[in-house]
């Protein structure tokens, strides 16, 4: 028996087995103790309190709301508001990362200077506080909505919102918006069609020219087959506030406005690292090659740069997404504060609706990176 | 190694989850109560200079901590917000919950708590800007409300404008302090809270005199201190602790008075003070409880008047807190 142990594989095997054992034996206690716990101090278990009346209203929701829906519907609230914000959040704070990023590795040396700067101001100061900041310094600045400013007097921000026209979903509108998916699928062709033919007969495509011209053209058209009249209801001050309109609320611009400058301040530094990775033999064989410094960015640095730069980048999409949470702090409804938060604390039954609120941040999070980690995989160099 | 890291790890396990005894027993052994307040509640429960903790509530739990361990001071306070204060008393991180806590049939029943008593009854109200006209709840149609989220505020509103046919928009914070900031900065139109707070938030506006609070009160707050479920001895103890303040008030025992009392010959005195009656052996605790409870913290018309009385920035009448041999609704049982 003891020359089995000296075994090195056996003993390998065996505490593997032992490891696994004690795990689960742990898990188990663990679970058994909180459920002990639970029934001992009177606590109610199981999910049906996801079909209970809700009883209370949420500050703003991409779908109706009302008092007298469900527990599970304010779940439903709150996961769309964190996505919503999660993808606002994630395409703003890309093209403002990319930029500063860029201009972190300017020539110039002020554009330099002042990218270094706001890169070291606002990645050094906690999340949280930004947000407080940002919010508070949004609604003690703006006018209330007796004075709201207001341009052509169709759109209007005080500090209950910034208000815009809402067209009414008719023929027209959902012409125009049918219009613009087909212009965009199209394009998507077309580019693939001018690179080839680049390819073959060397003959450049004014893509760009023509994408703008087909984006103005067809919507258009649409517009007109589609009865030319968008039913626009306008924002109009009725006794304490504007009603009608679409109203983007203040909490929503604040927490959108501190996360993406936060946020962009890491996606930078990832580009900047992507960017200085690319040996610079690259960039000198490019324009021996008589490629344009535009050119050379797109054809040569990029691709190789990206490749670099994206797995930082998917954890900054993560990291954005789950600090989307603090926006309990400022009464955002995303879904840690209607339901880890509301419905938690009127409910009581901390264990389902935390379990819930994790896996809907965990689902969110490996559908991110697995889009990423596909797009990454598209971008790598092609060996003929 | 790991097979016997694991079984001692198992067995220790075991045994503390055994060796868990009342709260009673625990607080003996630590030697103070661990109490959940607000912390920012003036008149229920802030910190006034110097880490010194000042309110009813507060003195709700220096009342309990005197009866239980004979000195008032051996309570260490916990400041939760809304949202964590049930979690907190749940888990067993605070033995006491005093703050501002209103007592509702699912907080009894399916959150395994139990209330220990009514402290304040108190009701909900609005608060608004003067500059907007309204006299009234009713003319609130499409106001937006600040409040604090995890609370009965949050569902009293959503009823109260559902029954009354009018639109609001809610804007629900985590915490009290950015609830009054934003109202004062104009975000909202209408703050609601507890009458009893929005005295005191009031008090903490940038222009007290350009607010009021609307008369309209709609719903019932009766707030009281909050214990688990499952250990009725100590249920027993912080309810009994209470009803000694409103018994010595009734009987007419004051802080200052009550040691002149020793000597009275009165059995209700007597049996209250200790020196008759099994009253303080019946709780578990010494037979001076009560007394040491008037001593050190005062009779229940005292904890009022000083904290959030007519004497006091909040100034708030007895009202529905009087005795109810003054038309109130406050009631201790029988010492007897």
């Amino acid at each position: 028996m003891l020359a089995l142990l000296r075994n090195q594989k056996v003993r390998g095997i065996l505490f593997q087995i032992l490891t696994i054992v004690g795990v689960v034996a742990f898990l188990w206690y663990i679970g058994l103790n909180t459920t002990h716990n639970i029934e001992q101090r009177g606590i109610k278990t199981g999910f049906d309190f996801l079909s209970g009346t809700a009883g209370f209203g949420i500050g703003e929701s991409p779908i109706s709301f009302h008092e007298s829906d469900t527990y599970a519907r304010v779940f439903l609230v709150g996961l769309l508001n964190t996505l919503i914000i999660g993808f606002v959040g994630i395409i703003f704070s890309t093209l403002l990362g990319l930029f500063i990023g860029i201009m972190r590795l300017s020539d110039n040396w002020l554009i330099k200077k002042m990218a270094a700067t706001y890169i070291d101001i606002f990645r050094n100061i906690p999340i949280l506080l930004q947000i407080l900041f940002w919010y508070n310094m949004v609604i003690s600045m703006l006018p209330s909505p007796r004075q709201s400013i207001d341009f052509f007097g169709i759109i209007f921000l005080n500090n209950r919102g910034f208000l815009i026209p809402r067209a009414a979903m008719n023929s027209t509108t959902i012409s125009v918006i049918v219009s613009l998916v087909v212009v965009f699928i199209s394009l998507i062709f077309l580019n693939k069609w001018a690179n080839k033919r680049k390819e073959e007969t060397g003959k450049d495509f004014p893509i760009v020219l023509f994408g703008f011209g087909i984006l103005i053209f067809f919507p258009a058209i649409a517009y007109f087959i589609g009865g030319g009249n968008f039913n626009f209801d306008y924002p109009h001050f009725q006794s304490f506030n504007f009603k009608g309109g679409k109203s983007i609320s203040p909490e929503f611009l604040a927490l959108t406005f501190a996360l993406v400058i936060y946020t962009a301040t890491f996606i930078a530094e990832a580009v900047r690292s992507g960017i200085e990775a690319v040996s610079t033999g690259q960039k000198e064989a490019a324009s021996s090659l008589g490629l344009s410094s535009y050119q050379a960015l797109k054809l040569v640095v990029l691709p190789q740069a990206v490749r670099i730069a994206i797995p930082p980048i998917i954890n900054q999409y993560l990291n954005l997404i789950k600090n989307s949470s603090l926006a309990a702090a400022i009464g955002y409804p995303e879904i840690v504060s209607v339901f880890a938060g509301t419905s938690l604390n009127q409910v009581g039954q901390a264990i389902e609706i935390i379990s819930i609120t994790m896996l809907v941040y965990l689902t969110i999070s490996l559908v991110v990176s697995a889009l990423l980690n596909w797009f990454n995989y598209k971008m790598k160099i092609k060996e003929k | 190694m790991t097979k016997i890291a694991k079984l001692s790890l198992a067995v220790l396990a075991i045994a503390g989850m055994s060796a868990t005894a009342g709260t009673l027993q625990d607080v003996q052994k630590d030697g103070f109560i661990k109490c959940g307040v607000d912390g920012g509640m003036p008149g229920f429960s802030e910190v006034v200079g110097g880490g010194v903790y000042k309110g009813i509530d507060v003195d709700g739990c220096r009342a309990v901590a005197a009866a239980v361990l004979g000195d008032a001071s051996k309570v260490k306070y916990v400041a939760l917000n809304a949202k964590e204060r049930l979690a907190a008393l749940q888990s067993g991180e605070i033995d006491l919950l005093a703050r501002v806590t209103t007592w509702t049939h699912t907080r009894d029943t399916a959150l395994g708590l139990n209330f220990a008593g009514v402290n304040y009854y108190d009701g909900q109200g609005f608060m608004v800007h003067k500059s907007l006209g309204v006299t009234s709840a009713k003319q609130l149609d499409g106001a937006s409300v600040c409040l604090q989220t995890g609370t009965t505020t949050e569902l009293n509103v959503a009823d109260y404008f559902r029954t009354q046919g009018m639109k609001y928009e809610t804007v629900a914070y985590d915490t009290n302090d950015q609830v009054v900031q934003s109202y004062d900065s104009g975000r909202c139109d209408v703050l609601t809270s507890d009458a009893s707070q929005l005295y005191g938030i009031k008090t903490k506006l940038t222009h007290p005199a350009d607010n009021i609070v609307l008369p309209e009160i709609i719903s019932k707050e009766p707030l009281g201190p909050v214990v688990r479920q499952g250990d009725d001895q100590w249920f027993n103890i912080v309810k009994w602790s209470f009803f000694a303040m409103v018994e010595a008030e009734e009987d007419g025992i004051t802080s200052k008075n009550i040691d002149s009392l020793a000597s009275s010959t009165n059995p209700k005195i007597k049996r209250f003070l200790g020196t008759e009656g099994t009253l303080g052996a019946n709780l578990g605790l010494n037979a001076d409880w009560a007394y040491q409870i008037v001593k050190q913290v005062g009779n229940y018309g005292e904890v009022f008047e000083r904290n959030i009385g007519t004497s006091t920035p909040l100034n708030i009448e007895r009202g529905l807190n009087a005795l109810w041999t003054n038309g109130g609704l406050q009631y201790s049982p029988p010492f007897r």
